[in-house]
């Protein structure tokens, strides 16, 4: 088919981006159970990390860049594994045979989960600040920002990792393949500048890197510095390319 | 593999494409559709190149697998696919309304897709096919496994809808069915080894019924290849 014989693909559409943002909350809305985890399991994390560090000191440190990578983690998952069974059942070759712009499923899909994300944000951010006592040197309000920034990184991640699973059981294992090795090179566990350069090369390119420095320099007091200013850029860019990679996997016509 | 088709569906006419498991129905409905790589050839239908996006709101298009969400409502499903369908609020409701009734599913709005039986199962993959008013209706074996009453029940409404003016192409390996179509397209192998009325087709081969014509037809043709 020629460029000049096809009709012009469907451009976004604020109707058709809202009504697929509402089905998948009303996906959401009907798996109570799901809703339950991905808002409570961040939170109970953060209260675990509470206990096992024991320490006030260095809860209020560790507190921000856990609270950066909980929501992160779970976003990943939840938007791998809808999409992988969007592409499954069928729904997803029924949706392409239709009037609807790839941008409108695939910010839809940010809309709704990015809503779901404030609200994770918020019951961690709360039960940290309040239950657990984590002093934080400046406002909250940089925090809950980068938080549900992490988050909407994690879940477009998540969206276009999912094209390249064939099955639920492969969208699942990129949890380990895709985000464990970025939460060992994201300086959680060795700080970026005492690792090789070649590791350090290759955390340079991943976005986690950049969600848990943005929160390093919070906890160490900036708000809103420039280097936070830069990392929020850097988690930004990333987002925007993971869901138009997102969005260019989708294809109308499969074999 | 799909070789030299080529065939006309006329509106106001239920097309029925026969022919046994994996012989292409599927490959060429999802052809037509446009959501089948193509990798040689030529595909147009309605004066446009199958897939073109002018088309998305004149085709329907319903496959076996029911392919609508189960962990939605009938309501939410039939919404959603209307709204993505360009339907307004008023119009969008009145049409959910309409088709519900049409298709046996009242009192099943609110429940989850994922409790329906097979048969409501494959109702609901019609609504949904059916919510846009297509021109084209494409069809993949819509009525299989459905208990009798039904089938009949969806081939009168194949009917009323081709005589509102809108073309079908049903697929079906049974037989019997063929025998409800307007026109037949009898595939085998990837191939036509017929396209008549099924008065033209037993009066051609002097079957007595459309299964012997398709016996009668693929023999021969398997001695001519």
């Amino acid at each position: 088919m020629t460029a000049t014989s096809a009709g012009q693909e469907p451009t976004i559409s604020w109707t058709l981006t809202w009504a697929t943002a509402r089905r998948v909350l009303a996906q959401l809305r009907h798996d109570p159970r799901t809703i339950a985890m991905m808002l409570a399991v961040p939170a109970l994390l953060m209260i675990l990390l509470r206990y096992v560090l024991d320490n006030p000191l260095a809860l209020d440190r560790f507190a921000p860049e856990f609270i950066g990578i909980f929501p992160f983690v779970v976003m990943f998952i939840v938007a791998a594994i809808t999409t992988q069974r969007e592409r499954a059942r069928g729904t997803l070759e029924r949706l392409m045979a239709m009037p609807l712009a790839k941008l409108d499923l695939v910010v839809g899909y940010a809309i709704a989960f990015g809503s779901v994300a404030c609200v994770q944000v918020g019951v961690v951010l709360a039960i940290s600040l309040t239950w657990l006592g984590v002093q934080l040197p400046g406002s909250v309000v940089p925090l809950a920002v980068v938080s549900v920034l992490d988050a909407l990184l994690g879940m477009s991640l998540g969206l276009f990792a999912s094209a390249f699973a064939r099955t639920e059981f492969q969208a699942v294992q990129f949890m380990p393949a895709f985000v464990l090795p970025q939460a060992l090179l994201c300086g959680i566990v060795v700080a970026r500048d005492h690792m090789t350069d070649v590791l350090r090369w290759l955390s340079d390119v991943l976005p986690m890197s950049y969600a848990v420095d943005a929160m390093q320099q919070i906890a160490a007091g900036a708000s809103w510095s420039g280097l936070v200013i830069k990392d929020i850029g850097v988690i930004l860019g990333f987002t925007a390319a993971a869901l138009i990679g997102g969005a260019l996997t989708l294809r109308r016509r499969t074999a | 593999m799909l070789d030299e088709l080529s065939f006309a569906l006329a509106s106001c006419q239920v097309t029925g494409l026969l022919g046994p498991s994996g012989c292409g129905k599927t490959t060429l409905m999802r052809t037509l559709v446009g959501v089948q790589v193509v990798t040689a050839g030529r595909v147009e239908l309605l004066g446009l190149p199958a897939g073109d996006p002018r088309l998305r709101r004149r085709v329907g298009y319903a496959t076996q697998d029911p392919s609508v969400y189960t962990d939605l409502t009938l309501a939410e499903n039939l919404r959603y696919f209307g709204t993505v369908l360009g339907l307004t609020r008023p119009r969008l409701a009145e049409t959910i309304t309409q088709l519900v009734a049409e298709l046996d599913l009242g009192g099943l709005e609110d429940r989850l897709i994922g409790t329906f039986s097979g048969g409501q199962l494959a109702r609901t993959g019609l609504a949904v096919a059916l919510l846009g008013k297509p021109d084209l209706l494409v069809l993949d074996e819509p009525t299989v496994g459905l208990d009798p009453v039904l089938r009949r029940d969806l081939w009168a409404m194949f009917h009323r809808l081709a005589a509102g003016g809108t073309a079908l192409l049903v697929s079906s390996h049974v037989m019997d069915e063929a025998a409800r179509c307007d026109y037949l397209l009898f595939m085998r192998e990837g191939r036509f080894l017929a396209s008549a009325t099924p008065q033209a087709l037993l009066a051609g081969t002097g079957a007595a019924d459309l299964e012997s014509a398709f016996l009668d037809l693929a023999t021969r043709d398997q001695a001519v290849r």
